[in-house]
């Protein structure tokens, strides 16, 4: 997420459930966990990390109305004002006539902003190369990074404590 | 995580239908009686002295109309139309009970076993409404419906009307009777089935009335997919003859699903804060709140549908119908037309619409009030307009008839909470439920 550059300490594990109570465990033995990698969802991990609530709800909200303000300005401007046509005996202002539209753009541009956003928050572009920490967390692995330089403790008592929370491997990754 | 708080809940629950509640239900139900009362006196002498008159001969004499070819409004018919705009509401939300658990059982959902007692329960006052139905048919079906006139589908009398003769074959006293029959037998029947089905596996546990439940629940839904729509055109639509709608089996499915599943969460909430049902979580309300809003967009768009096409369209024979409710019988339907929408979309759509506003009981509270009040004005227009036109209005008579068909619906439900465990015991899916956790 987050762009960050420098040493990374790389916990790889085996289960979801182990990797979601070793967040806890490495979480209360001091470790600043930077971020969490799994080939799916899981349930109570975002919480578990302590990520603050995400705002993606906001933002749609705000694209939806982004996109009833522009249909609204389009359809007003088009057929109530430039070319003001009248179709099946209708005003060329007529509200029910423009709710299809309206409807139409308020998820046309939440979609779009909904994806646009997705691609930003994630650092996707179609040069940039993703981070990843240990490709296997694209498959059956899960994977805790560390950031060596936001954390007090030293490289080898992470590795114990990541190695004692259940992590099969631990390595040093420099990005 | 939250799963670990789940080991202090208990799933042995036993609801208690305490006298205080039955004292204040059936005093409730008593101001009802009382209000309807009043209300038919109030009609009986306020329209006239010659109506009152020929109202209260009418009683006996049903076919006493037709001499002057005309249909002549006697008012008794305000207090059948009320009697029939409740009884298609209620019968609505019970049957969406069981509708909720057929399809929870078709999707093998495990998340709402912890609440399912409450849908499980309503359908049981399907029998009251069903044969307060036949009543009303019976006695005041010629007041209420153009349909059943004498004469209408003979060309040779005065009543002569093609369009309904047209439409005889499937609009015809006998057929019409059976379908009503039909409906409620099936609608109950099934949920008997699956009810005992329930019980038992109270007792017995294992995975045998689970599996057994999932097909009586899509055979449910078979049945419920065809008779949905048809009991609409039947207990609505028919109201106004001549006019028809293909969207209207599923505005009605839609209305009636919706202020369903309003009572529903209104009802676990109610419990949740009474002291039962603690094992009903944050999730489980934040998902119930969904479906209330879901079901709320759902209902708007197919109203918004069949408004549209008939706006843009603006052939007479369909426009009529909104004419009816925009601008006919002096405006008088023109409040209720704009109070159903904003009840039943504005509201729950923007009060709903946040993550903690689903999860807020007092929030949800409003949700589903305005719901349940917005839907009663959904069918009161869809059935006034048609039967009693310009004498409709809300006095006494309207509020006695929703004071006594919510208490018996309340007393209806309450009854069988106090028969099972409060919550499924031996559901195979109760430990997921109770494990629910949306985050």
């Amino acid at each position: 997420m987050a762009e960050s550059t420098g040493k990374f300490l790389v916990g790889v594990y085996d289960d979801d459930d182990v990797i979601l109570e070793a967040v806890g465990k490495v979480k209360q033995a001091g470790v600043k966990i930077h971020e969490v990698y799994s080939p799916f969802a899981i349930h109570g991990m975002d919480v578990a990390i302590g990520h603050p609530r995400t705002r993606i709800g906001i933002a749609a909200f705000m694209f939806g109305v982004t996109g009833l303000a522009c249909g609204l300005a389009l359809i007003l401007w088009t057929m109530g004002f430039d070319w003001p046509m009248i179709i099946g005996g209708k005003d060329p202002i007529s509200f029910p006539n423009y709710v299809p539209v309206l409807f139409e753009m308020t998820v046309l541009f939440t979609a779009f902003g909904m994806t646009f956003t997705f691609f930003i928050s994630n650092g996707f572009g179609p040069t940039v190369k993703p981070l990843l920490f240990d490709p296997r967390c694209t498959d059956n692995k899960f994977v805790m990074a560390i950031d060596l330089s936001k954390n007090k403790l030293s490289e080898a008592e992470i590795a114990t404590v990541l190695k004692s929370s259940g992590a099969e491997e631990v390595s040093v990754k420099q990005v | 995580m939250s799963a670990h708080h789940h080991e202090a809940v208990s799933v042995e629950e036993q609801f208690e239908f305490t006298s205080e509640s039955k004292r204040q239900l059936a005093i409730g139900f008593g101001i009802g009686v009382v209000l309807v009362l009043i209300g038919a006196y109030l009609l009986a002498n306020g329209g006239g002295g010659h109506e009152a008159a020929h109202g209260a001969a009418a009683h006996g004499a049903e076919h006493a109309h037709g001499a002057a070819g005309h249909h002549e409004y006697k008012w008794t018919t305000r207090l059948w139309a009320n009697l029939w705009t409740n009884s298609i509401y209620f019968t609505g939300i019970s049957v969406i009970g069981m509708f909720f658990i057929c399809y929870n059982y078709l999707a093998q959902a495990g998340w709402s076993v912890v609440f399912k007692r409450i849908p499980e329960a309503m359908p049981a006052f399907l029998p009251v409404t069903g044969l307060l139905m036949l009543l009303t048919f019976f006695v005041a079906g010629h007041d209420m419906f153009h349909w059943t006139q004498e004469g209408i589908t003979d060309p040779k009398s005065a009543n002569y009307d093609a369009i309904i003769a047209g439409k005889s074959a499937f609009l015809n006293t006998p057929f019409y009777i059976i379908r009503l029959v039909i409906y409620f037998t099936l609608w109950y029947g099934l949920w008997r089935v699956l009810r005992s089905f329930s019980l038992k596996e109270d007792l017995e546990g294992g995975t045998e009335y689970y599996e057994k439940s999932i097909k009586f629940g899509v055979a449910f839904l078979v049945v419920f997919a065809i008779t949905s729509s048809t009991a609409a055109w039947d207990f609505v639509m028919s109201i106004d003859t001549h006019w028809f709608s293909t969207m209207f089996g599923w505005y009605t499915l839609a209305s009636w699903h919706v202020a369903g599943l309003a009572v529903m969460t209104l009802t676990v909430v109610t419990l949740k804060e009474r002291g039962y049902l603690q094992a009903v979580n944050e999730s489980h309300l934040h998902d119930l709140g969904k479906f209330c809003f879901a079901f709320t967009v759902f209902w708007t768009y197919v109203w918004f549908a069949q408004f549209l096409l008939i706006y843009y369209a603006n052939l007479p024979e369909e426009a009529i119908y909104y004419r009816e409710r925009f601008s006919g019988y002096g405006g008088i339907f023109k409040g209720p037309f704009f109070i159903n929408i904003i009840l039943n979309f504005f509201v729950p759509f923007l009060v709903l619409m946040t993550r903690d506003a689903k999860r807020t009981t007092r929030v949800l509270k409003v949700a589903c009030w305005s719901i349940i009040v917005g839907h009663y004005f959904d069918f009161w227009n869809n059935v006034m307009p048609g039967t009693v036109g310009e004498h409709a209005g809300f006095g006494p008579v309207e509020f006695g008839f929703i004071l006594m068909f919510a208490t018996a619906f309340i007393w209806s439900v309450s009854t069988q909470l106090t028969k099972a465990n409060l919550i499924p015991r031996n559901h195979p899916m109760l430990e997921e439920s109770l494990h629910h956790d949306i985050a």
